[in-house]
């Protein structure tokens, strides 16, 4: 093994696995991760920003935990080991949601649960957190929670916007519906969400060069 | 790296199970008590909207406090007489799983003005596209205007059937009557499209509006008001010949 060497907290290194999720790798507009919810639960904005938060959580907790004993995990069984713990965290996210979000977690119903089957979590630990320290592996969760909230956050602010006229409840339009607007009932459903993702795929990949393979 | 031992992977894995476990156990009951409250508080909140009564920007604090000086919830049995139990104490779910109808207990929530009985609230289930759906349904002292309607629980489709929990949908059902002339029980139906282009009169007073793209939910929910005001009836027979 290699002698390990004292790296500062923010090296290039670190640095790059924080921010790189924000754009140039990106897990929803760039790996394509993580979509389900993505268009689940962006039909408002204030329970986008609810998941996109426990999605960071959940990413940032599980990195850290599964980076600390990746030495000690055997082989054999790691990806069982990486679920129980992520399963673990995120009944945790639904238990605080439930005591102190009442409302939120009732509008993201089982979508909570569902961060444990979300690509971006256990793609993190087996791509990351398995291969590096904890200190690492906490910036790279944090970066790709922040890189899937802020898609969400997006997508949910344009769908309420178009689709209730509101932002975060508050009606935005109030004398414009006299005058024969209608609130867009397509992006309220999900295929509202499924054209808003794609744009933003198609803008954020333009903006940062991506090239498919 | 040189492979683990079966013994080392097996009380590996038992050890992390088990811390898991732990830490999960003293979460929940940690949390279990402020959970417990956020239900209560979101019953009586729905509750209080089903009269009318929910005012905007109401907090934890204050529909406690109206609740409990204005709302009183009693338990009746399938014959209409009340019994002396507390509403917490009965889950409809559970009375319709485990009883035969006769045997079944049925919560009604009073809300109460100056020591009168002004307006009766009473759970109702059914079954929408999906999911089961959740809500209560309020009416008048005259246990014939309906004074509004709520869905708190269900997991219809975002657009179409979510729209039960919208208020243009429930408002629709404020004022219409669950008896017909003769004082017979018709309950609320909700129709396909606008009511208003079947019924007139005296009829409309029994039908809603419907969701376009929600047949279904629709139906389900005219089905749980059918099911529901009927097994109630007994009991409102009584209260209305007092």
């Amino acid at each position: 093994m290699v002698e390990e060497i004292q790296e500062p907290l923010l090296s290039a290194k670190n640095k790059k696995a924080f921010t790189d999720p924000f754009s140039e790798n990106n897990p929803i507009t760039i790996q394509v991760l993580g979509v389900c919810s993505a268009l689940a639960v962006t039909a408002q904005l204030k329970p986008s920003l609810v998941m996109g938060i426990a999605v960071m959580a959940v990413l940032a907790g599980s990195n850290v935990v599964i980076s600390s004993i990746r030495k000690l995990i055997p082989n054999k069984v790691r990806i069982i080991v990486e679920m129980t713990v992520v399963a673990s965290l995120v009944i945790l996210v639904d238990q605080v949601l439930k005591a102190y979000a009442f409302d939120v977690s009732k509008q993201l119903s089982v979508f909570v649960g569902l961060i444990i089957t979300n690509c971006i979590v256990l793609g993190r630990l087996e791509a990351f957190a398995m291969g590096n320290k904890p200190w690492a592996s906490l910036l790279d969760g944090l970066g790709n929670g922040l890189g899937y909230a802020w898609v969400l956050a997006i997508v949910g602010l344009f769908r309420e916007v178009l689709g209730s006229g509101s932002v975060l409840g508050y009606k935005l339009f109030g004398d414009i519906y006299k005058a024969g607007y209608v609130d867009n009932g397509l992006m309220v459903l999900a295929p509202g969400a499924f054209i808003l993702l794609g744009l933003l795929i198609w803008v954020q990949r333009t903006l940062s060069h991506y090239v498919e393979d | 790296m040189a492979a683990h031992s079966n013994s080392y992977t097996v009380g590996f894995i038992t050890v992390i199970a088990v811390i898991c476990s732990l830490i999960l156990s003293t979460a929940s009951s940690m949390l279990k008590e402020r959970q417990m409250t956020n239900i209560a508080v979101d019953k009586k909140r729905n509750i209080l909207k089903s009269f009318g009564a929910l005012e905007e920007g109401a907090t934890t604090s204050s529909i406690d406090a109206f609740y409990t000086e204005k709302v009183r919830g009693i338990v009746v049995d399938a014959a209409g007489k009340e019994v002396d139990m507390s509403p917490d104490n009965v889950d409809p779910e559970v009375e319709e799983k485990t009883k035969s109808e006769a045997d079944r207990l049925y919560s009604v929530y009073i809300l109460k003005e100056d020591g009168k009985n002004v307006a009766y609230t009473i759970p109702i289930i059914g079954r929408g596209l999906w999911s089961k759906l959740y809500g209560y349904i309020a009416l008048g002292a005259d246990l014939n205007e309906v004074l509004g309607i709520t869905f708190y629980q269900h997991g219809e489709t975002p657009g179409l059937g979510a729209e039960i929990a919208a208020d243009w949908f429930q408002k629709n059902f404020v004022g219409k009557r669950i008896l017909n002339e003769k004082g017979d029980l018709v309950a609320v139906a909700v129709v396909k499209g606008k009511a208003a282009d079947y019924y007139n009169d005296a009829k409309l007073s029994h039908y809603v509006d419907g969701i376009s793209g929600a047949t279904i939910t629709s139906r389900g929910v005219t089905k749980m008001l059918q099911k529901w005001l009927t097994l109630y009836e007994p009991y409102f027979a009584q209260v209305r010949g007092q």
